[in-house]
């Protein structure tokens, strides 16, 4: 079963994570973490943002940080966002990749040798190729890929790199993403409810 | 490439002969890497072996145990040496507005600079000493595990196109001058002035495998602690609480903390945002 969602997102990324991430409700079974390039200027103003609009818990991911399942976790402006075998954080102010720190590619590559077939990626609009070289080896290692379909994109550029290189088995309309990773994580409504 | 030499049906191979290399490079060479973070580690280990026609870790270390030379090249690729003047200029702000009024009441202080990588922070805490006037009463020690940017440092010798950066981050931090006032450009160089390394000494000294810096009044190490893993950290940061003098100041970077270390009593907060915390007295 999967155990985690990762996204990627730049240039559109705030408002399509806006229709996808507040369709997540409470008892969500899985960490979503995601790559927003947005700056190098703290994004608390966006996350204070999302949290009132979301059910689930978002917050800025943290350096040896326990990664729990529900929660929604950005990685902070200017820092790369590594996941460790053992299910934490790491931060690290490596070099630029791709232009971009966050960049994608490093937090889907290293979430890829933690949770290998038990991870869902996603890439969504944006105006560079970060993410597609991650989203391959999601693949290769047994995940699932998915891209925002490029045509639907507010900048098609990165989920038209994501679709050439990692060839994902899931090109979405963004409003259908939400409905496919509940479907995929099992996540059923009722059954929740009942706890 | 890399991908085709390991993948998910290999991964724990990988994890064992990372951490035989590890255990190797600190058998041989006394570096200790081994409660790095891992995920950081296997990295940068993969780009090496990725820019190299090597095929295997294993492979790798064979070379670097055995050749000095190709190991100071691997050192290279573990350390981190990406960094700026007035990084987090929000940081160097609060610095000059809540430490150095406090600095002022000394007729004397030190300074440890720990993980100074190629000298871009403890400049641009130089420039902000002599604008205080406070230089000359000061002794700063800066230090590296990294021969190679300690060198780099005491040159104080940055490529030109990042020097706009630098400048912006001056403006914000509270800068009185230009930054410019500092250093001369040279071809596509610009080389500070020597004045601002008199108080500095550059010296060799591992976080991790040496022990505590003389009686300190203030210590600035931003992003070197996340790349520790958590034992580690507490370590470092005992090390740090020993090296203070009561009431000391400890500067970290802005996401790290002293939170959940088991030193956090020891210390108070002084500006929570920009992390810079008050060794408590006793």
């Amino acid at each position: 079963m999967y155990k985690a969602i990762v996204i990627g997102t730049s240039y559109g990324g705030p408002d399509a994570l806006k229709i996808i991430l507040p369709r997540l409700s409470i008892g969500f079974p899985v960490p979503v973490i995601i790559v927003l390039h947005i700056g190098d200027h703290s994004n608390e103003v966006f996350i204070d943002y999302m949290n009132s609009i979301c059910p689930l818990e978002v917050k800025e991911a943290e350096s040896n940080e326990k990664i729990r399942e529900g929660f929604i976790y950005f990685a902070p402006p200017n820092y790369h966002l590594l996941i460790e075998s053992d299910f934490t954080f790491s931060l690290t102010t490596d070099q630029k990749h791709n232009f971009s720190r966050p960049s994608i590619d490093i937090l889907f590559e290293s979430a890829a040798w933690a949770y290998s077939q038990s991870l869902i990626g996603v890439v969504l609009t944006g105006a560079n190729s970060d993410g597609a070289a991650g989203l391959k080896m999601i693949r290769d290692f047994g995940g699932m890929a998915i891209i925002q379909n490029p045509c639907s994109a507010i900048s098609p550029a990165m989920p038209r790199a994501a679709l050439k290189i990692a060839r994902p088995e899931v090109r979405l309309r963004l409003e259908e993403i939400p409905d496919k990773l509940i479907e995929l994580v099992g996540f059923n409504k009722k059954n929740s409810e009942m706890f | 490439m890399v991908d085709s030499l390991y993948n998910e049906s290999n991964a724990d191979l990988l994890n064992i002969e990372i951490k035989l290399l590890m255990e190797g490079v600190f058998l041989r060479y006394g570096y200790d890497f081994r409660n790095y973070s891992k995920a950081h580690i296997k990295r940068r280990v993969l780009h090496r072996l990725g820019i190299s026609t090597l095929s295997s870790v294993s492979r790798l270390q064979d070379l670097v145990l055995r050749d000095r030379e190709f190991f100071i090249e691997f050192l290279d690729d573990l350390s981190i040496n990406v960094t700026e003047m007035f990084r987090d200029p929000e940081f160097f702000k609060s610095l000059r507005e809540k430490i150095i009024p406090k600095l002022k009441t000394y007729p004397y202080f030190k300074i440890w600079v720990a993980g100074c990588s190629t000298g871009e922070e403890v400049y641009s805490l130089s420039i902000l000493l002599k604008e205080e006037g406070l230089l000359e009463r000061c002794q700063i020690y800066a230090t590296d595990f990294s021969r190679k940017v300690l060198e780099i440092a005491k040159e104080g010798v940055y490529q030109k196109n990042i020097i706009e950066q630098f400048e912006t981050n001056y403006r914000l931090s509270g800068g009185k001058g230009k930054l410019s006032d500092y250093y001369k450009s040279r071809y596509g160089s610009v080389i500070f002035e020597k004045e601002l390394t008199n108080k500095i000494v550059f010296a060799d000294h591992n976080l991790v495998t040496d022990t505590v810096f003389a009686d300190v009044n203030l210590i600035l190490c931003r992003n070197v602690l996340i790349y520790f893993e958590k034992s580690l950290q507490d370590k470092v940061i005992g090390l740090f609480c020993e090296s203070l003098v009561p009431s000391g100041i400890l500067c970290l970077g802005t996401k790290e903390s002293i939170k959940f270390s088991m030193y956090e009593k020891l210390f108070e907060i002084i500006d929570e945002k920009s992390r810079i915390f008050k060794k408590r007295i006793g």
